[in-house]
């Protein structure tokens, strides 16, 4: 069966996470093979997790840590006889 | 994750028998993904970084009623989640968050590119990058946002993060995807359009 743009675009997330029937992935990759706007579709939201996923867009302020556990100590102190 | 290599449920019984100081070494590899949490909610470093703060605090006071049927981070994802609503409430008590929450049914068309193929790795070394990433997840409404933090973030499974936001795993999926399609609608386009063109030329 062949399928058009906009179901393989419905699909992505799951071709992305490998969760995918066999019989539906088996349409989408066909589709993929021959469409290049699918498959820059699929590539650009690829590339954006791989990016979202990377540590340094959420960076910890600097000194983040040592305020944290400062506060936290200040607590576990408070709770000493 | 190092997490693994940890026995977890010792260290919290150590510290509910007295050993409170091992809760700073309980917490630390959680420390970034709490206040990514918060700062995608709250989009200010100093209002997540406090919400971070009062998260934790909270999670060493109540660490008795934590049961153990989730994993720790779980747990912890979920009070950063209840702190920073609450801090949204409190912040901004006309305007409700759920406005901003389209109805779930509705379907996002991706950007069309011809010529995308790979963004550059040292695209990220650049600031500015960066700034349009956290732009466009933080401009994400709330309930796809949450669950694309925990997912293609924090790396949690599914289930994980069904259980953290007390939603279904079809849920889970169903705003995952339509999360990762508005952000490559948002973001491929302007990545594109940042990145060196040699780099593209590979697909025009």
């Amino acid at each position: 069966m062949v399928i058009e743009c906009k179901h393989v675009w419905a699909h992505i997330s799951g071709y992305l996470d490998q969760a995918l029937s066999p019989d539906v992935l088996e349409q989408v990759q066909k589709h993929l093979e021959h469409c290049e706007i699918c498959s820059a579709i699929l590539d650009s939201t690829r590339n954006i997790l791989i990016l979202t996923a990377d540590e340094r867009v959420f960076e910890l302020p600097l000194g983040f840590s040592e305020r944290l556990h400062a506060r936290l100590e200040e607590e576990i102190e408070g709770l000493k006889p | 994750m190092a997490t693994e290599l940890r026995d977890e449920s010792r260290m919290i019984a150590s510290i509910l028998a007295g050993d409170a100081q091992l809760f700073h070494e309980l917490i630390r590899p959680y420390e970034r993904r709490v206040y990514a949490m918060a700062l995608s909610f709250l989009r200010n470093e100093a209002d997540a970084e406090d919400v971070a703060q009062e998260a934790f605090l909270k999670a060493f006071r109540n660490l008795a009623s934590f049961r153990g049927d989730a994993k720790f981070g779980t747990w912890l994802v979920s009070i950063t989640l209840n702190e920073a609503r609450s801090r949204i409430r409190h912040r901004n008590a006309i305007k409700m968050e759920s406005l901003d929450d389209p109805d779930e049914e509705g379907h996002t068309s991706p950007a069309l590119l011809r010529d995308w193929k790979e963004i550059p790795s040292e695209a990220l070394e650049r600031k500015e990058v960066r700034s349009l990433l956290l732009k466009a997840i933080t401009a994400l409404p709330a309930i796809y946002r949450e669950v694309f933090q925990l997912r293609d973030i924090e790396q949690l499974s599914v289930q994980e993060a069904a259980q953290a936001l007390g939603i279904t795993a079809s849920s889970v999926k169903v705003r995952l995807h339509r999360a990762r399609m508005m952000l490559q609608k948002t973001l491929a386009p302007q990545l594109k359009e940042m990145a060196p063109k040699r780099r593209w030329w590979a697909w025009s």
